[in-house]
């Protein structure tokens, strides 16, 4: 069997995978945010945090629920890293310097998992266990429960209420995230990944004298990582290191777990506005981008365009016996079309245009199926914004799902569509005109800009992935990538539930032979096209100064 | 004022209180209920699958590991011991420079791109010394049967494994220093394939350090 078929049945077992997970996972999803019911133990937690779950929230209060418990989780992490000299259970690791803690928190809190630290000999036990694990969980509930807020505004009619984010939040870490994860770290055990709290100990070495090995809850950090699309590895090399993801299987239930959520959530809207149809023309348009991305991708990296590549016969520098050409490229698109950032190869060293491919994933907002949560509320304003663009055609007030997109809407999601662009273009100008920042390029010319682009793509799109040549463990880079991302997470929440409130406040129009009819195959091209066209726009000279540059010479 | 600071200060209490408790249920709980389950039940692999030879560890299956002489005088890095199968070049592996007391290893990969003249150099160096040390008396190495995976580093600088076409061509090399048949050798090879799991998922491999503790049994007989 040659590679490339080799990857196209991988392909395919993954789509069947998460084919058969998608009803199930998505009807639990809306069953559990449509709930009036608590758990035994949700109670508890509810009891100690002092909130009432059932009181329901305008857009302001929510909004305001969401930011005060994503700044105590920096300050709060922040805090941890800057202790752990003093903290038990760290193997002696020393406290994190301000700038990297700052840059590491804010990385953490915003579901972006960038990482300017190397995981083994930094973090200890207690803050990769007790400190960035438990952000891995509690930032992706938060990005989906403001997912659910903004499909709670296009559901609900004539009033502004949106639900209750502690009652969002918590029930998404304990009927969602915490059961897949308890089952999906015994299966990663069971292939090869460690699962101990052992300090650094010595490993015997075949030709005499011995190895330096560290220990770790890999396992159970591991699953959330990708289940949560954060990313961040326990060990440097992340998704390729053989102790966070052994084999072939492991690797492809990993892209699995990646892509469970982002794309079932598009069910839970689906049955949430009460058309599972409107559902599907969503999920329609993101596997058309994601299974695009995964042929483009093959075609750059089995076609091995790059002097090196070239004597050496394919683009294997950077990747994986285990995996492969093929494997590598689909958890290279899975990983930056959502918003994880984990890898089980290393983007510095794919082709040009393979390179390329993983930037353009990310600058399109991470929409396809995109992060959890995140990756909904981007489509929805994509979607939006395409219909706004189709009423503009044919002359016609715009509408989605029974609601008017009018003056006020559209003026939030068009500065929710702006938000990123802006702090990636104009933190890689700052980067690139200053004189310090470009000592931090490992490669020089057209590469050397894309490291720079790259890092601040991923920042502000909270990704977390790297061209990890970049030496970005220095006060300006943690500093700027550090303020791209908490601004990209936070700013479109704003825009969002500011949306969500006023969506949800309209008394829905009835729709008639001149409503653009959403759940067709129609729509879903136009989508794919309208996301196609802006990110285009946007960011085509900057590729065209870095990957493009260096794919086509 | 005072009533919206009042206001601020409990939210902010809230959100202290749900991290506190979520830290204690994700970050307690969840980690060392799965470390129990998983010390029960995979207690092996859950320590990293370390292997045994002659009574003693050698490493990890999972693990790569280099096979060089040791250093001479003089010598600044060591030279790979000819008599045993070698692994894929890891060119992207650090020391720790934080935490001196240790001597880990740092997992990673060169992050060069493939116009980048330092990786041009690494490759044409590594495919002339796999065409040089492999080709023996009745076996001559074309550089064109160099598999790519031979002259590139990994993603890990770990990568426990190379390609079975990579072994392949190292067993004339190990027959003829280890004083075997070239059969046996390539029997060898044949025995530690492992082909893609279910037929399809990832590549074929031979896992490097089990191939060498076979050989070494081999040797010893």
């Amino acid at each position: 069997m040659s590679p490339f078929l080799a990857g196209v049945l991988q392909l395919l077992a993954l789509i069947a995978a998460l084919a058969l997970a998608y009803r199930p996972l998505g009807d639990h999803m809306a069953k559990v945010y449509g709930s009036t019911k608590h758990l035994r133990v949700e109670k508890w937690i509810y009891k100690a945090v002092g909130a009432n779950p059932s009181v329901e929230m305008r857009w302001p209060a929510y909004l305001r629920g969401v930011l005060a418990f994503s700044a105590v989780s920096v300050l709060f992490l922040y805090l941890l890293q800057r202790v752990q000299g003093s903290l038990p259970g760290s193997l002696g690791f020393a406290s994190i310097d301000p700038d990297q803690a700052f840059n590491t928190a804010a990385s953490f809190v915003s579901n972006t998992n960038w990482q300017s630290y190397y995981g083994e000999q930094a973090m200890g036990h207690v803050v990769q266990t007790g400190g960035l694990a438990v952000q891995n969980f509690v930032s992706a509930a938060v990005g989906m429960a403001v997912a659910v807020a903004l499909v709670r505004g296009f559901a609900r009619s004539r009033t502004g209420e949106l639900g209750n984010f502690w009652a969002d939040l918590v029930r998404g870490v304990v009927r969602i995230l915490l059961p897949i994860s308890v089952i999906g770290a015994i299966i990663l055990v069971a292939c090869g990944a460690i699962q101990n709290f052992a300090g650094i100990h010595e490993v015997g070495q075949f030709m005499g004298g011995t190895q330096q090995w560290n220990g770790g809850a890999v396992a159970s950090q591991e699953v959330i990582k990708e289940l949560g699309t954060n990313g961040g590895g326990y060990f440097n090399a992340n998704s390729a290191h053989p102790f966070e993801n052994p084999n072939a299987f492991t690797n492809l239930f990993e892209i699995f777990l990646i892509l469970l959520i982002p794309f079932s959530l598009t069910r839970t809207f689906g049955r949430m506005v009460g058309s599972i149809r409107q559902g599907y023309a969503i999920l329609g348009t993101m596997a058309t981008i994601w299974v695009g991305f995964v042929l483009l991708m093959w075609a750059a990296e089995f076609g091995g365009h790059g002097p090196a590549f070239e004597v050496a016969g394919a683009a294997m520098e950077g990747k994986e016996t285990r995996f492969g050409i093929g494997a590598s490229s689909i958890f290279a698109v899975s990983t930056t079309l959502t918003s994880t950032g984990a890898v089980d190869s290393f983007h510095s060293s794919f082709t040009g245009l393979g390179g390329g491919i993983t930037m353009l994933g990310m600058m399109l907002g991470e929409i396809a199926p995109g992060g959890v949560g995140s990756g909904l509320y981007g489509m929805l304003v994509m979607a939006m914004i395409a219909v706004f663009i189709a009423g503009l055609m044919v002359g016609r007030t715009p509408e989605y799902l029974g609601k008017k997109i009018s003056t006020r809407e559209i003026k939030f999601a068009a500065c929710y569509i702006l938000v990123t662009p802006a702090l990636v273009l104009c933190f890689t100008a700052a980067a690139m005109a200053l004189d310090t920042p470009a000592n931090s390029m490992t490669n020089t010319g057209a590469h050397g800009f894309s490291e720079v682009l790259y890092a601040y793509t991923s920042g502000a799109n909270n990704n977390g992935s790297a061209f990890a040549g970049l030496n970005a463990d220095t006060q300006w880079f943690n500093t700027t990538i550090g303020l791209a991302m908490l601004l990209g997470r936070f700013l479109p929440m704003v825009f969002v539930l500011a949306l969500a409130g006023s969506l949800a406040e309209q008394t829905p129009i009835p729709a008639t032979a001149g409503t653009l009819r959403t759940e067709k195959p129609l729509f879903t091209g136009l989508l794919v096209g309208t996301i196609l066209i802006i990110t285009g726009l946007t960011y085509f000279p900057a590729l065209a100064l870095g990957p493009l540059a260096e794919g086509l010479s | 004022m005072n009533n919206s600071l009042g206001n601020t200060a409990r939210l902010i209490g809230a959100g202290l209180r749900a991290l506190l408790v979520l830290t204690l249920v994700c970050g307690v709980i969840y980690p060392l209920a799965v470390t129990g389950i998983a010390q029960g039940l995979f207690n092996d692999k859950a320590n990293g699958s370390e292997m045994t030879a002659g009574g003693k560890v050698v490493g990890s299956e999972l693990i790569g590991q280099t096979y060089n002489r040791p250093l001479k005088p003089g010598e600044e890095t060591p030279s790979p011991d000819l008599k045993w199968f070698q692994p894929r070049p890891s060119n992207g592996l650090g020391a720790n420079s934080v935490n001196t007391q240790y001597k880990l290893i740092l997992s990673g990969a060169t992050n060069r791109s493939g116009d980048n003249e330092e990786l041009i150099q690494w490759v044409k160096d590594a495919k002339a010394a796999v065409v040089k040390d492999n080709s023996t008396a009745g076996y001559k190495v074309k550089p064109s049967d160099v598999p790519a995976e031979a002259v590139t580093s990994s993603a890990s600088g770990l990568d426990p494994h190379i390609s079975p076409e990579y072994a392949e061509l190292q067993a004339h090399r190990v027959a003829e220093k280890n004083h075997l048949d070239v059969k046996q050798v390539r029997k060898l090879v044949a025995d530690h394939t492992d082909g893609r799991i279910l037929g399809f998922m990832g590549e074929p491999r031979v896992n490097v350090l089990q191939l060498n503790i076979a050989l070494k049994e081999l040797t010893e007989k």
